[in-house]
Order: C-alpha cells, then sequence, then structure tokens
C-alpha cells in the first residue's frame, strides 16, 4: 500500500505552533500534530475523512497544549 | 552524504527499499509516539518501543544488557547483522537506540536519513501488519557497555564548575530560558525551569532539513562551531530525558566526526531535580557574552 494525499501544515493552537501530518491509506486518514519546535508528537488520529482526523487531532492538542504554563 | 566523517552509518530511502528484506538487514522503527508503527511502517520492518524494550523499567536506566541480548536476539538480529535504524520525528528515538546500540558494541548500525517523515512524503511502500520475525539462531552477544559516550551526573557538575566542556542544551529555545518546564503538551517533569549555567543553546531540529534529512557538514560545522565546539574541548549534550541529545550526539560524533562527545542522559530531569543545582534562567546569549 502506498500512502496518498500527504500534507503538512502549521497551524497555531493556544499560542503555540503546531505541525499537523496528514496521508491517507487505503481507506482510513491518519493526522499527527507535534508541536514543531520540540518536535514532540502531540497526539495521532485515525479516522474516515481527511476533515474528521484533523479536527480531532487539533482537538486533543488544544486540550494538551491548554495545560502548559508559561513562566515569564 | 559523503562529506560527513562517517557517511557509512547514513542510507537514505532508496537504499532501504531495496535492502529491507535482505537476509542480513534489519530494519527496525523507533518512535517517540509508539502508535506510528501500528499505523503503517517500511515493509518489512519491526519495531522497538523506547519506552518498554530500551529501558529498564524498574530503575531509571539504559536496557540492561541481558534484556538487550534477548531482544536483538528475538528480533532475529545477529552480530553481524545490518541494523538500520528510522523513527518519526526526525529519528530521535532512532539516535536514542543507535547510541545504545552503540553503547553494547554492534557493529554495524545505520540510520535511515528522513526517517518515517521522508518515507512516507515520498509516497513509498507502507505495511500496515506488524513483521514476526525469526529470532536469530544465535543468541545475540552483547560487549561490555562503552560507557565512555554517555555522561553521569557527577561528571557534568564537575565539567559545570570547571567550564571544562561544552555543554549543549538541544531543547527547545522555551525550555532553555525556562519559560517552560517541559515540551508544549507533555506533561512537566521536573522542579526547576532553565538550563545548566554555561550552556550553550543549539535545538536538536536545527540539524535537520525541512525533508527530516541531516543538514550538510559544512552547515553543521557552522551550526555547532558558532557555540564553541570543536576537537580541542569535550563537549556533553543533554535535553529532557536524553533523546534528543542522543540526536545531537550522533550528529556531533558521526556526521561531524567530533571525538570527544558525550550524551547526558539524566539531561534536565535530573539536573531540574536534583536539590541544590545551580540553574540559570534566560535566553540564550552569544558566545562571548558568557
Amino acid at each position: 500500500m502506498k500512502p496518498e494525499h500527504y500534507s503538512e501544515r502549521k497551524v497555531e493552537v493556544d499560542g503555540w505552533e503546531v505541525n499537523l501530518t496528514t496521508y491517507q491509506l487505503g481507506a482510513k486518514w491518519h493526522t499527527k500534530a507535534d508541536n514543531v519546535s520540540p518536535g514532540a508528537a502531540l497526539v495521532r488520529i485515525s479516522a474516515d475523512t481527511r476533515e474528521e482526523a484533523e479536527a480531532l487531532a487539533l482537538a486533543r492538542a488544544t486540550k494538551l497544549l491548554s495545560r502548559t504554563k508559561r513562566r515569564v | 552524504m559523503s562529506n560527513y566523517a562517517h557517511p557509512e552509518v547514513l542510507v537514505d530511502t532508496a537504499w532501504v527499499a531495496s535492502h529491507a528484506k535482505d537476509a542480513n538487514v534489519r530494519v527496525v522503527e523507533v518512535d517517540v509516539d509508539t502508535k506510528a508503527y501500528d499505523e503503517s511502517h517500511v515493509p518489512g520492518a519491526i519495531a522497538w518501543a523506547w519506552n518498554t524494550q530500551l529501558c529498564d523499567t524498574v530503575v531509571r536506566d539504559i536496557v540492561p544488557k541481558a534484556q538487550f541480548e534477548a531482544l536483538l536476539t528475538q528480533s532475529g538480529i545477529g552480530n553481524d547483522t545490518t541494523v538500520v535504524l528510522y523513527g518519526d520525528n526526525n529519528n530521535w528515538f532512532a539516535a536514542w537506540a543507535f547510541w545504545q546500540l552503540k553503547i553494547y558494541g554492534h557493529k554495524d548500525v545505520r540510520i535511515m536519513d528522513g526517517g518515517r517523515k521522508k518515507w512516507l512524503a515520498e509516497i513509498r511502500d507502507l505495511d500496515t501488519a506488524p513483521t514476526d520475525p525469526t529470532p536469530s539462531p544465535t543468541p545475540y552477544k552483547a560487549g561490555e557497555p562503552d560507557l565512555s559516550i554517555r555522561a553521569y551526573l557527577p561528571q557534568v557538575q564537575e565539567a559545570q564548575k570547571a567550564a571544562s566542556a561544552v555543554m549543549i542544551d538541544v531543547r527547545s529555545p522555551q525550555e532553555f530560558s525556562g519559560e517552560i518546564l517541559a515540551p508544549p503538551g507533555l506533561p512537566e517533569t521536573c522542579q526547576r525551569g532553565g538550563h545548566i549555567p554555561g550552556a550553550r543553546s543549539v535545538p536538536w531540529g536545527k540539524a535537520c532539513n525541512d525533508d527530516g534529512t541531516f543538514k550538510s557538514a559544512d552547515e553543521l560545522q557552522k551550526l555547532y562551531g558558532a557555540e564553541g565546539v570543536s576537537q580541542s574541548k569535550p563537549v556533553i549534550a543533554y535535553c529532557r530525558i536524553g533523546e534528543r541529545s542522543s540526536h545531537t550526539w550522533f550528529v556531533l560524533k558521526y556526521l561531524l566526526g567530533v571525538n570527544n562527545v558525550v550524551n547526558y542522559d539524566g539531561s534536565w530531569t535530573e539536573w531540574g531535580n536534583l536539590v541544590g543545582a545551580p540553574v540559570e534562567k534566560g535566553a540564550a546569549k552569544s558566545v562571548g557574552q558568557g
């Protein structure tokens, strides 16, 4: 099987830059959200459509990122 | 890859596509997110989980020798097998596995340049069913641990006091300054934010191109040379738990050929939790500003 429709884009979530990577494999769409500069994966979601996978990944990433405290 | 000090430790995705199922080659995926392999992987690759198989799960330590030998035997890896590592996040934990394989003396270990990201972006074949390796008929025999590539706390404390090593903090600028205690979205695992006094900030990702491959030797030399890395002084790389710094350790030792570089895997979760340890806060200064 080959991946299809591979894409990467950066979005801002709760003041943090997030990298969204999405591709389709067979009938499933897979999205990973990572926190760009450190690069750690925040969430990995599989769903039936790109929109659903990215929306779920962003929702979960938002929840996680909202817990990060800035100490200035 | 020819201008790297040790180009033999890197293979490109095309090489892996041609050799992944060779009898003397074992491709191993090691991810930050251990679910990535189940989603899809390079055909013929197996997976190691960094948080259960590449560490001591009781004491905080690298994988014990006997467990390491059992893992490699079960993975169908003999002492002469070419092990090719790759993973997500531009090979973070692939580098962590590489470091441990070198500690235990495995001869032929390589990293797939660009990792999982490049493989996907190139629309290469993927499998979803796990590979079930035939265990090696001869039990794997690890060497005595080579701890010359690992830094322990006392060594780092001494180096910090004496300013006898170049300390490279490879975390993000916000972690370095103390603005945050862990990468955004991850649990805070230390009591104090900041960095080891005197450390230079070179986030690990600066060693990579956008496609996940390593930058050229010239670019890497400029990047690390500007922060005081040379052959004349020992280098200690650290991050939060030692995996991002194993990536930088790999770059310095194998791509630039820095002889005396060690990975301090205790990293910030050790230093930043230590009672009485000196901590510096604030953004990185350029060399010469102290």
